[in-house]
C-alpha cells in the first residue's frame, strides 16, 4: 500500500512541482502555553524537493519543523492554531493517529541519537513496531535504509555491533536509515550536522541531495552555505514570523526583504 | 593596615603567611583524618568480626556450618548448621524482591514519565520519607495487623511467617528500588525518547522498548541495593519471620516460619556467654552476612558506574 503511494510520487515528480503541495501550512500558530512559538505561518512544501529554514536563534524554526510531525505534543500546554496539512489531512485534527502520522513524517534530530543497541536493531525499531517480525522482511529493510543512508557498505557486515560505537557521522546517517526504515514520504531534519565534522557533513549533505528524489525533506539550519548547497526553496524565520520564502538563489543573491538581506549579509543574527 | 597593598609580595616563605600554610595543611590533615575514620571503622568490623569468628572455624567444620540444617547451639553437643538460617535470609529477600521489583520499576517509570514534573516533585520526597521509618514500626505493623489479618483471611496457622516478613521487607525495599531507577530512567534524557516518538513508537512502546532497556544498568543497581536492605534487615525479620530455624516443606510454602542470619545473630547474641562456641558461631553467621551483602555492594557498584557511563553518552 504504501509503496504504491511513493511509487505513485516518483511518477509525478516531473509535473508536482506545482500541483499538489505535500506539506500545506495555512496561518498556523504555535503557542507553549501563553509564550509564542510561530504565527501566522503560511507556506506549501512540494513533494521530494528540499526546503531549509533558516533565521536567528529562537526565531521559530524548531519549532514550526516539529509541529509537523507534532514532536511538539510531549510539551505540556502547547496549543495549535489554523492548519497544517500533511499529504492531505489536517494532521491537527483532534483524531489524527500520532503513530501514522510519526512513520509518514520522519525526523533526524540534531543530536545523533541513536539506541542503545545493535545497528541492526536500531534500524528495525520502526519496521517492528509496525508489527513487522519476519526475518527476511526485516533484513530487505535495513538493506534498503541503511543502502539509502550511505552507511550500508561501511557497516555491512557488522549489523549486530553496537551503535554507540560508530562515530558520530556514521551515527547520524544511521539515525537516517532509522527514520527511513518506516517509509515515510517526509523527512524533517532539525540541523542534523550541528554535531558533526565538515567532512561528515558533506557526507550528509551528499546524502540529502540522492534523498530528495523520494522524498520531500525540510532541514532547519544555522548554517546558510549549508542552506544554499542543499535545498531548492528556502524560508527565513524571524521572531517566530515567515518573513520571506522564494526559491533559494533568490534568497540569497536578491532577496525581497530587507529584514532577510540583513541576516543573510551577517547584519544581524 | 596601611595601605601598601599594591606592593604585597607574592612569593611568601611558610614564616612569612603562617596562617596561610597552617590552615592549608591542618585543613588537609584534619579532612583526611576525618575521612579516615570512616574506612577506618570498615577495616576494623571486618578484623573484629573476623577474629572473633576464627576460632570457630578452626575448631568447626565449615562444611557442616554451610550445608548442615541443623542449628542447635545449646545442646549437649551443640550443633551450628547454618543453612536453614541461609535460606531463610535467601528467601525473605528474594520473595521481597520478586514484589518489589515490578511495583519499583513501575513507580519509577510512572514518577519520571507520566507525571508532570511538579507532581514528581512531591510524590518522590514522599516514598523517600518510607525508608526513613524505623524498622521496628514496620516491625510492628507485621505482628499487630499484617499477622492476624493473614491468619485469618488465609487461615495460616501462624501470622508471623515467611510471607509476613518478605511483604514487609518488599516495603522497605521500595523506596531504594524507586529512587535509584528514577533517577537513572530521567538520565536517559529526551533525545531518545524524541527518537522513538520519531519512529511512531507510542509512549508505552517508547517506555518498554528504549527507557527501560537503556537504564537497565541503574534499575538493577537499585535492585541490589533494595537486595542489600532486605537481607542486612534485622528487627522486621525477627518480629515477623516467626524465627523457626527450619527450610519450609514443600519449599514454596509462604506460610511456614523462618529464621534469618540477622535475627539469629540478635536474638541469640544476648544469651551467650562471650568466648563460647555459640558465641564463635554468631559471629562466624555474622562474617558469612557480610561477605554475602560485599558481594551484593560490589555488583551494584559496577552497575552503578555503568549506569553513569550510559548516562553520560547521551
Amino acid at each position: 500500500m504504501k509503496e504504491n503511494m511513493r511509487d505513485k510520487t516518483t511518477q509525478n515528480e516531473g509535473t508536482a512541482q506545482c500541483a499538489c503541495p505535500i506539506i500545506s501550512s495555512n496561518d498556523f500558530s504555535f503557542y507553549y502555553g501563553t509564550t509564542m512559538g510561530v504565527k501566522n505561518i503560511t507556506m506549501n512544501i512540494n513533494p521530494c524537493s528540499v526546503t531549509a529554514i533558516i533565521g536567528p536563534s529562537g526565531c521559530g524554526k524548531s519549532t514550526f519543523l516539529r509541529s509537523i510531525n507534532r514532536m511538539n505534543d510531549l510539551i505540556p500546554g502547547v496549543r495549535a492554531e489554523g492548519k497544517l496539512v500533511v499529504d492531505g489531512q489536517d494532521i491537527y485534527d483532534k483524531r489524527v493517529n500520532l503513530v501514522n502520522l510519526r512513520q509518514q513524517v520522519g525526523m533526524v534530530f540534531q543530536k545523533p541519537n541513536p539506541f542503545p543497541k545493535s545497528i541492526f536493531d536500531n534500524v528495525a525499531y520502526g519496521p517492528r513496531l509496525q508489527g513487522i517480525t519476519n526475518r527476511t522482511a526485516l533484513d530487505e529493510i535495513i538493506e534498503q535504509s541503511l543502502k539509502a543512508s550511505a552507511l550500508w557498505e561501511e557497516v555491512k557486515d557488522n549489523l549486530r555491533k553496537s551503535a554507540l560505537a560508530l562515530s558520530g557521522g556514521q551515527q547520524q546517517r544511521l539515525c537516517i536509515a532509522r527514520a527511513l526504515a518506516t517509509k515515510p514520504r517526509v523527512l524533517l531534519m532539525d540541523e542534523p550536522c550541528s554535531a558533526l565534522d565538515p567532512l561528515a557533513t558533506g557526507k550528509i549533505e551528499d546524502l540529502i541531495s540522492q534523498l530528495k528524489d523520494n522524498y520531500t525533506i525540510v532541514i532547519v539550519t544555522h548554517n546558510m552555505q549549508q542552506a544554499a548547497r542543499v535545498s531548492e526553496m528556502t524560508a527565513f524565520f524571524c521572531l517566530g514570523e515567515l518573513i520571506e520564502y522564494d526559491v533559494t538563489s533568490k534568497i540569497f543573491e536578491n532577496p525581497s526583504n530587507k529584514k532577510t538581506e540583513d541576516y543573510i549579509t551577517g547584519r544581524f543574527g | 593596615m596601611p595601605a601598601a597593598d599594591s606592593h604585597r609580595p607574592l612569593v611568601l616563605t611558610p614564616t612569612e603567611d603562617i596562617r596561610g600554610f597552617l590552615t592549608l595543611h591542618l585543613g588537609r590533615a584534619a579532612l583526611f583524618l576525618v575521612t579516615c575514620t570512616s574506612v577506618l571503622a570498615v577495616f576494623l568490623i571486618f578484623l573484629f568480626v573476623i577474629r572473633e569468628a576464627l576460632p570457630f572455624l578452626a575448631k568447626f567444620s565449615i562444611k557442616e556450618f554451610l550445608t548442615s540444617t541443623a542449628w542447635y547451639p545449646e545442646a549437649v553437643t551443640p550443633k551450628f548448621g547454618t543453612l536453614a538460617l541461609l535460606v531463610g535470609s535467601g528467601y525473605v529477600t528474594v520473595v521481597s524482591i520478586i514484589f518489589a521489583v515490578p511495583v519499583g520499576i513501575l513507580a519509577a517509570v510512572f514518577l519520571s514519565d507520566i507525571v508532570s514534573m511538579k507532581i514528581r516533585n512531591i510524590i518522590k520526597p514522599i516514598i523517600e520519607i518510607l525508608a526513613a521509618i524505623p524498622s521496628v514500626a514496620y516491625g510492628f505493623f507485621a505482628v499487630m495487623v499484617l499477622a492476624p489479618w493473614m491468619q485469618q483471611k488465609f487461615g495460616f496457622s501462624t501470622g508471623t511467617n515467611a510471607l509476613n516478613a518478605s511483604l514487609v521487607l518488599a516495603v522497605m525495599a521500595l523506596p531504594t528500588i524507586i529512587s535509584v531507577s528514577e533517577d537513572s530512567i530521567s538520565a536517559i534524557g529526551r533525545e531518545l525518547r524524541e527518537a522513538s516518538y520519531g519512529c511512531g513508537a507510542t509512549r508505552m512502546e517508547t517506555i518498554f522498548k528504549v527507557v527501560i532497556p537503556a537504564a537497565h544498568s541503574g534499575i538493577i543497581a537499585g535492585i541490589v541495593l533494595g537486595m542489600m536492605r532486605a537481607i542486612g534487615e534485622t528487627m522486621v525479620v525477627w518480629m515477623a519471620s516467626g524465627n523457626a530455624a527450619q527450610i519450609p516443606s514443600p519449599w514454596w510454602d509462604l506460610s511456614q516460619s523462618v529464621r534469618t542470619l540477622t535475627a539469629t545473630i540478635a536474638g541469640d547474641m544476648g544469651e551467650t556467654e562471650k568466648g563460647s562456641p555459640h558465641y564463635r558461631a554468631l559471629f562466624a553467621a555474622g562474617l558469612l552476612l557480610l561477605v554475602i551483602t560485599l558481594c551484593l555492594n560490589m555488583v551494584s557498584e559496577y552497575f552503578l558506574i555503568r549506569a553513569k557511563k550510559a548516562g553520560g553518552k547521551h
